[in-house]
């Protein structure tokens, strides 16, 4: 098994800071079938485009990184054994079917870091 | 050329791609396993020469390669650790000793062998260059100098194009793999559209003097064939073939005594290789019957039309702009419009053609295209509109890079001048 790495290139984010669970439903319903399928490992929704800020050497900009007319909307990893299952699992997410599309990448490595509890509070 | 020489050099043509697949799936490694059959092959020159050439050489050459590949994996067990191997299936994995195979078995056993290589090198998820780059070394064997010089670029870039496919496929997992039966028509189409390529590259260089370059249509010939003949039932891998048979029956005639460009209408049809042209119209009807024709068979079916006619005034004129119509129906590329023109100028007059020419100009996947000008020229000059017609023509010229199409077109604005 190899873990690969969904971008999700939409038009822009549905999880606005107010958006309701109708909003949302494609989303969340695709996340509970890859959840049931076995395949998901972890997964994040990212704010609209208009909460991005951008950081260069000389400045500060508000908006994506890169002024493109998709942006990433959220990613999630996912296991599968090669890059066709891979393929079959990323094609299904709705952004295909809704003028978006999705990028795999093979992940190398990372995960969660195990943080000192002092440092919570 | 000795018995031996004559004996490896046409296995290398014809055995090639069949011992270096089954050699792929035992090393999990595409350089491992190239490196190895490049062995056998050496070692077999001394081989044959002291035992004479085997019943079997492709058997023969695939348990030395497979032998050198194990040899190699115990020598190197801690680097082999470290690399990313291979996707191959479980279940189809080798028996790690190649000699308690039976040799005849070997050879029969695993047909779609090749099929698997074929797959892998034509994965969409590698860019088309490099699609075709890998074939050309995995599937056919040829040197990387040899394709550097027909892609027309240098070594070292031809180099570091494959070598970075080959990381693709080994690090994103791109698995050794025939494709399940749901996702085959579309990996079919990347396959067939890699083959179409590396004919057309050769069969109209796109710069320099010569117009054909006879070795990449053979390697493309070879593969169409090899498909077809690994996937019998699959019409459009039929139609391919039938496709680059009958463009490649007129070869000998594209260029007249001092290599400048010949029109279909100006070629000598006596010359074509009718052997060729049967055995494409046999495909064809076949393909026709089958199955709704793909692509590839509507294009055969197009292209065998028009070398049936006994002279080109006689072509059935009607009938292509019928195949035409259906062509664009299972493919809507404005290359296929801009080529019912041609037909349509001789059913329906040129002043008809020039309106539907004049609409495509629109089109901006046409920019740049020089068929375009070129046909329109032609309409424009049987309409008598000589200085419309001159000035296509230099449109074509300047857009056109192969130095035999552009002195063809040099003649032509020479002619409407």
């Amino acid at each position: 098994m190899a873990q690969y790495a969904v971008l999700i290139y939409a038009h822009d984010s549905a999880h606005r800071p107010d958006a309701t669970p109708e909003d949302t439903a494609t989303c969340d319903e695709h996340a509970d079938e890859l959840t049931h399928g076995g395949s998901l490992v972890m997964a994040y929704a990212l704010t609209p485009r208009d909460m991005a800020t951008s950081i260069r050497a000389d400045a500060i900009t508000d908006g994506p990184f890169i002024d493109s007319k998709e942006v990433i909307a959220g990613f999630y990893v996912i296991e599968a054994p090669d890059l066709d299952a891979a393929i079959a699992i990323a094609r299904t997410n709705p952004v295909v079917r809704d003028g978006g599309g999705v990028e795999i990448r093979p992940v190398h490595g990372g995960g969660f870091v195990q943080r000192d509890s002092r440092a919570d509070g | 050329m000795t018995e031996v020489e004559a004996a490896l050099a046409d296995a290398h043509r014809r055995e090639w791609a069949r011992v270096l697949a089954a050699t792929v799936r035992v090393a999990r490694d595409l350089d491992l396993a190239e490196e190895c059959v490049q062995d056998a092959y050496a070692s077999a020159m001394t081989a044959w020469d002291r035992s004479g050439v085997p019943d079997n050489p492709a058997a023969w050459l695939t348990t030395a390669a497979k032998r050198r590949v194990i040899d190699a994996i115990r020598r190197d067990v801690a680097l082999r650790s470290r690399l990313p191997l291979l996707v191959v299936d479980e279940e189809e994995r080798e028996p790690a000793d190649p000699e308690e195979q039976d040799m005849e078995e070997l050879s029969a056993a695993v047909p779609d062998e090749r099929l698997r290589l074929i797959f892998v090198c034509c994965h969409p998820a590698l860019a088309q260059e490099a699609q075709a780059a890998l074939t050309l070394r995995l599937v056919c064997g040829l040197p990387v100098p040899d394709i550097a010089r027909a892609f027309l670029v240098t070594e070292p870039t031809m180099a570091a194009r494959i070598t970075r496919a080959k990381k693709k496929i080994a690090t994103a997992r791109i698995p050794y793999r025939v494709p399940r039966p749901a996702d085959l028509p579309e990996r079919l189409r990347a396959v067939l559209a890699v083959i179409h390529l590396l004919f057309t590259t050769g069969h109209t260089a796109p710069s320099g003097a010569a117009l054909v370059r006879a070795d990449l249509v053979d390697r493309a010939m070879h593969l169409a064939r090899m498909l077809s003949s690994l996937l019998p039932d699959d019409t459009e891998a039929r139609g391919l073939l039938a496709l680059l048979l009958v463009t490649d029956a007129r070869r000998a005639t594209r260029v007249d005594a001092d290599g400048r460009l010949l029109r279909l209408e100006d070629q000598d049809r006596s010359r074509w290789d009718r052997a060729a042209l049967a055995e494409a119209d046999a495909m064809i009807v076949s393909s026709l019957r089958a199955a709704p024709p793909g692509r590839y068979v509507l294009q055969a079916a197009i292209a065998s039309l028009y070398a049936e006619a006994p002279a080109y005034e006689q072509t059935d004129w009607p009938q292509l702009v019928a195949l035409y119509d259906r062509l664009l129906q299972v493919w809507p590329s404005p290359v296929v419009a801009l080529n019912r023109a041609v037909p349509l100028s001789m059913v329906a007059g040129p002043e008809a053609a020039l309106a539907e020419v004049e609409t495509l100009e629109g089109d901006e996947r046409l920019a740049g295209y020089q068929y375009l000008p070129a046909i329109k020229a032609d309409l424009l000059s049987r309409l008598g509109r000589t200085a419309e017609a001159a000035a296509a023509y230099r449109q074509a010229f300047d857009l056109a890079a192969n130095e035999a199409e552009r002195a063809f077109l040099a003649r032509q604005l020479a002619a409407a001048d």
